[in-house]
């Protein structure tokens, strides 16, 4: 019996107090005597260290400390099959920007200044700045072995690809190009670190995955986890940029630990477009095949992937650029083949969609150029290659629920599809394009068999429950969704359960905010740990009124026996009673995904996930033919996030990948000169769209009720950006009658398509 | 050089070549309400000065260059990037912050429309857009959504797609003059009667 909470809409809790500068964001955290610290950053693309010398900074008054490579030897990295980082580099740069040495002063001007004065003689390599650099230049040996620049390789097939291609009517042969992105969250990174005189370190860092922060501390500072406390503040906005260890977390640690004073790192708007992590750019050949009825017959996709100066997620994210495509459509044949580079440029990584938006984009841009030369609706080719409810993939990805047709419907009616396609005014058109993501990935980053999510709840007499829990609140709503479900469960209002996350010493382990992991693992932890005090408060009432626990049932603050609804005892007042019968209440909670899901072959882990969401957006565009310039009017896109426990939030999850994956087709692109050198790390030439840059957006929520999730929900973080973009695109198409494989769509490159159309 | 006129807006006398030019000076406003009697040194900007000398942590830095709007202070009831603005500027004006959104036990109704709206996510942004809201609702209480939406362009939001925060002030907007919102607001619902539980 629900209490009323789930699906209900309501405040975040915490807005008003986050806004008043109540909450402590991790820059608003000031110790006493603390330091701050600045990096010193290459100013060479490749280049060897060939000397540093300090002495200029160390005489400037009011600092105290300079670190180099040396001072930190160890490597790390997020995947335990690739550190390949140091927190400052030992012996060489690999781009412009990467961290050469750390400066301590007493406040943020001298240490600015002293970095300046840091003297490091490099002498210069050969560089690798383009994919086409790192494929054509091997010499340049960015890569591990130093044989070549190769970062990851993956080729799998499923099925007869090449027969499948050969005997298809048509075949549609496409190199589509998405240039790199950032996550540009307005909050930049930041760190502080104090290490106590009882050698416990304590580190607070905008940090999207404090797990692994505090294990690659422990790798490279050389003390035991168990002496390390991580804390993760609530983050201005994350999007993936802060989804791993950073060096200048470790530097950081390592100031704090040398100088024995409390040290802050704030990295500037600059230094944020060095520690990148961005979207990778992806050059993709794709070869899509089908019948004259629209059956597709095989997908086929050669890509070659910039990976930046280090591994980051990159083994995952080139197996992401194949193993998510054979959702929600699908053709009966499938082969990808992908190849990550390092160049020397700043590392690319994890963006909202991790590795699958840019091949999402090359696939659906495809099914629309299929549809078009059939002469099918675009929607209805989609419907006639669905993969169903309860099956598996080609590639061994078991499926259950799936809203996926449902969204299809939403999208079409809500837009009028059928009714105003192709009778918009001069310049103006619908698109669809559709995609599905998962709901966490079934394993976690280093192979263990311990729960991925737990939660510990804390009742107290007063009537007050109170959730630990590791997972990060990012600005999502993990909290939230976490105080949702204790309130639903135990039928207290949103008031009387409080959050406490992110915190090592006091809330267990969670892997982190990525993948569009939380509401469906920490949210069946969390339910997991409520429905056990639930449990205990219904046997406590149940035998003050002598009757059998199966007839008391929990309302909204009360427990009542079910027939009899005068005997009833508030919440508070049975926690008390439970606390006399049982001793003090808690509980924990926790979630360890189903085993063995995915294929069976090298590879096929990544890509399961217990659950998948599913969308359909359909874009509105006006084209100007005289500038080039795309106006994206309204968007609609339906997702299928299992159920919407925090309606408010889930919309605000859609709204807001709409518009990031908008921002990345319209605007965005992460360049560099073939220097190496940043082409505009400031929020003034990497433009991100303002109001004005935004259309209006309609968030239609499917809901599916999936059979694992918490009361049904999966994710809805992550996937309603992937096919914004090529609904967008195909949107244009429709408009103007130019395809534009290249992004981002800027005005020269749609007056240039035009152009070449007119010839 | 001694031709030139030294005297600053504050009325003190600007330092020679040979004085510390980021001496200590002392500056007057009235933040928030309240007279404010600070020393600072020149170089601070006003966002320094309301986060590490005041402790007023609800302005933000996003990018300490002008660009992202999270600074967004009222000076003189004008929308103002603090980040921008050195401290001694603000020698005998009006400034206020985001903090000047709650009296009390009370919220502004503006902060309560974003709360209820969704209108911020991770909140970074959101003291400057209050900021710009606040202003934009004592020039024009009830502005057309095109003039919300412009109003905010100068300040970025990576979380929401801005829908959500044009939404908020439109109906902080047609609440008018609206008393602040009691902390009540946030009690449980009344319970339905049993037969339907």
């Amino acid at each position: 019996m629900s209490t009323g909470h789930i699906g209900q809409r309501g405040r975040r809790g915490d807005l008003a107090r986050k806004a008043l500068g109540q909450v402590r964001f991790t820059d608003d955290i000031a110790l006493p005597r603390m330091l701050h610290a600045k990096i010193v950053r290459s100013t060479h693309a490749h280049a060897r260290i060939v000397g540093i010398d300090a002495s200029r900074a160390l005489a400037l008054p009011g600092v105290v400390a300079v670190i180099t490579g040396r001072d930190l030897p160890g490597r790390f990295g997020i995947l335990p099959w690739t550190p390949d980082e140091h927190a400052l580099a030992v012996e060489v740069a690999r781009f412009v920007g990467d961290g050469v040495a750390a400066v301590a002063a007493v406040d943020e001007r001298t240490a600015h200044a002293a970095a300046g004065l840091v003297d490091v003689r490099y002498e210069p390599l050969d560089a690798a700045v383009t994919l086409d650099d790192a494929v054509g230049k091997p010499h340049v040996g960015l890569s591990a072995k130093g044989r070549d620049n190769v970062s990851k390789r993956v080729d799998l097939a499923f099925g007869d690809v090449d027969a499948a291609l050969a005997s298809s009517p048509i075949v549609v042969d496409s190199t589509y190009w998405f240039h790199g992105t950032a996550h540009a969250p307005i909050e930049t990174h930041c760190a502080v670190a104090e290490y106590g005189a009882d050698g416990v370190l304590t580190v607070w860092a905008t940090t999207q995955v404090p797990h692994y922060l505090h294990r690659e501390l422990s790798r490279v500072l050389g003390l035991s986890p168990a002496h390390i406390r991580v804390v993760q503040p609530p983050l201005g906005g994350a999007f993936g940029g802060k989804s791993e260890p950073f060096g200048h977390e470790i530097v950081c640690a390592k100031l704090a630990i040398a100088t024995g004073r409390p040290v802050k790192i704030l990295l500037s708007r600059e230094e944020e477009f060095y520690v990148h992590r961005g979207r990778h750019p992806m050059r993709m050949k794709m070869r899509v095949g089908a019948k004259d009825d629209g059956t597709l017959t095989s997908v086929d996709v050669e890509t070659q992937i910039d990976g930046g100066a280090y591994s980051s997620f990159g083994l995952v994210t080139t197996y992401y650029s194949g193993q998510l495509l054979t959702l929600p459509t699908a053709a009966p044949t499938y082969r990808f083949e992908s190849t990550r580079y390092f160049t020397n440029k700043p590392p690319c990584g994890p963006k909202r969609g991790h590795g699958s938006v840019q091949p999402r984009f090359a696939l659906e841009v495809a099914l629309d150029k299929i549809a078009v030369r059939l002469g099918i609706d675009p929607i209805e080719l989609r419907r006639r290659n669905a993969v169903g409810p309860e099956t598996q993939t080609i590639n061994g990805m078991r499926v259950t629920s799936n809203g996926y047709l449902e969204c299809l419907a939403r999208v079409e009616a809500a837009s009028g599809w059928k009714e105003r396609r192709g009778k918009l005014g001069h310049g103006q058109g619908l698109g669809i394009a559709s995609s599905a993501y998962i709901s966490g990935t079934n394993y976690p980053i280093y192979p263990n068999e311990m729960p991925q999510s737990a939660v510990m709840l804390k009742v107290d007499r007063s009537g007050l429950v109170t959730v630990f829990s590791g997972a990060s609140e990012i600005g999502q709503g993990s909290d939230t969704m976490l105080r949702t479900i204790v309130a639903e469960e135990l039928g207290l209002d949103l008031g009387s359960v409080r959050a406490v996350s992110g915190d090592s010493d006091t809330c267990p382990v969670d892997l982190g905010a990525y993948s569009s992991r939380g509401t469906f693992m920490n949210g069946n932890a969390c339910s997991h740990a409520a429905r056990q005090i639930k449990e205990k408060l219904v046997q406590a009432v149940a035998e003050k009124f002598g009757v059998s626990a199966e007839t008391v049932f929990v309302s909204r603050g009360f427990l009542c026996v079910r027939g009899q609804e005068e005997r009833a005892v508030a919440t508070d007042e049975a926690m008390r009673i439970a606390e006399a019968r049982f001793g003090t209440l808690g509980a924990t909670g926790w979630y360890k995904s189903p085993p063995k899901l995915g294929g069976d072959y090298r590879g096929g882990t990544i890509g399961a996930s217990p659950a998948y969401s599913f969308t359909a957006h359909v874009a509105e565009v006006e084209v100007d033919e005289e500038t080039g310039f795309v106006n994206v009017v309204r968007v609609w896109c339906a997702h299928d996030c299992g159920r919407a426990l925090c309606p408010t939030l889930v919309e605000g999850q859609i709204e807001g990948s709409v518009y990031m994956g908008i921002a990345e087709l319209l605007l965005e692109e992460h360049a560099t000169h073939p220097s190496g050198v940043h082409l505009g790390p400031n929020l003034l030439d990497y433009r991100i769209p303002t109001a004005l840059d935004s259309p209006e957006i309609e968030a239609l929520m499917i809901e599916s009720n999936d059979p694992e999730g918490p009361y049904g929900a999966k994710e809805a973080g992550e996937g309603p950006l992937h096919s914004s973009i090529p609904a967008v695109a195909n949107a244009v198409f429709d408009a103007v009658g130019v395809r534009i494989d290249e992004l981002p769509m800027r005005p020269e490159r749609v007056l240039a398509a035009l152009r070449q159309r007119r010839i | 050089m001694n031709d030139v006129d030294r005297t600053e807006p504050n009325g003190q006398t600007a330092p020679t070549d040979a004085e510390d030019v980021d001496a200590l000076t002392t500056c007057r406003f009235v933040l928030n309400g309240d007279p404010v009697e600070v020393a600072t040194r020149p170089s601070r900007t006003l966002l320094e000065l309301l986060r590490y000398d005041l402790d007023l942590y609800g302005t933000k830095q996003g990018c300490d260059k002008g660009d992202c709007g999270a600074c967004t202070v009222l000076i003189d009831g004008q929308p103002t990037l603090s980040c921008l603005t050195l401290a001694l500027a603000c020698e005998g004006r009006r400034v206020e912050s985001v903090e000047s959104l709650r009296a009390g036990a009370h919220t502004s109704p503006l902060l309560d429309a974003f709360d209820r709206h969704g209108a911020g996510q991770c909140g970074f942004c959101t003291p400057g857009m209050l900021m710009i809201g606040k202003a934009l609702l004592t020039d024009d209480p009830e502005p057309t959504r095109e003039r919300v939406r412009l109003a905010i362009s100068g300040n970025l939001c990576r979380c929401t797609g801005y829908g959500a925060i044009v939404d908020a002030i439109e109906e902080a907007s047609r609440g008018g003059a609206r008393p602040p919102v009691p902390d009540e607001a946030h009690a449980p619902l009344p319970l339905p009667p049993y037969g339907e539980r």
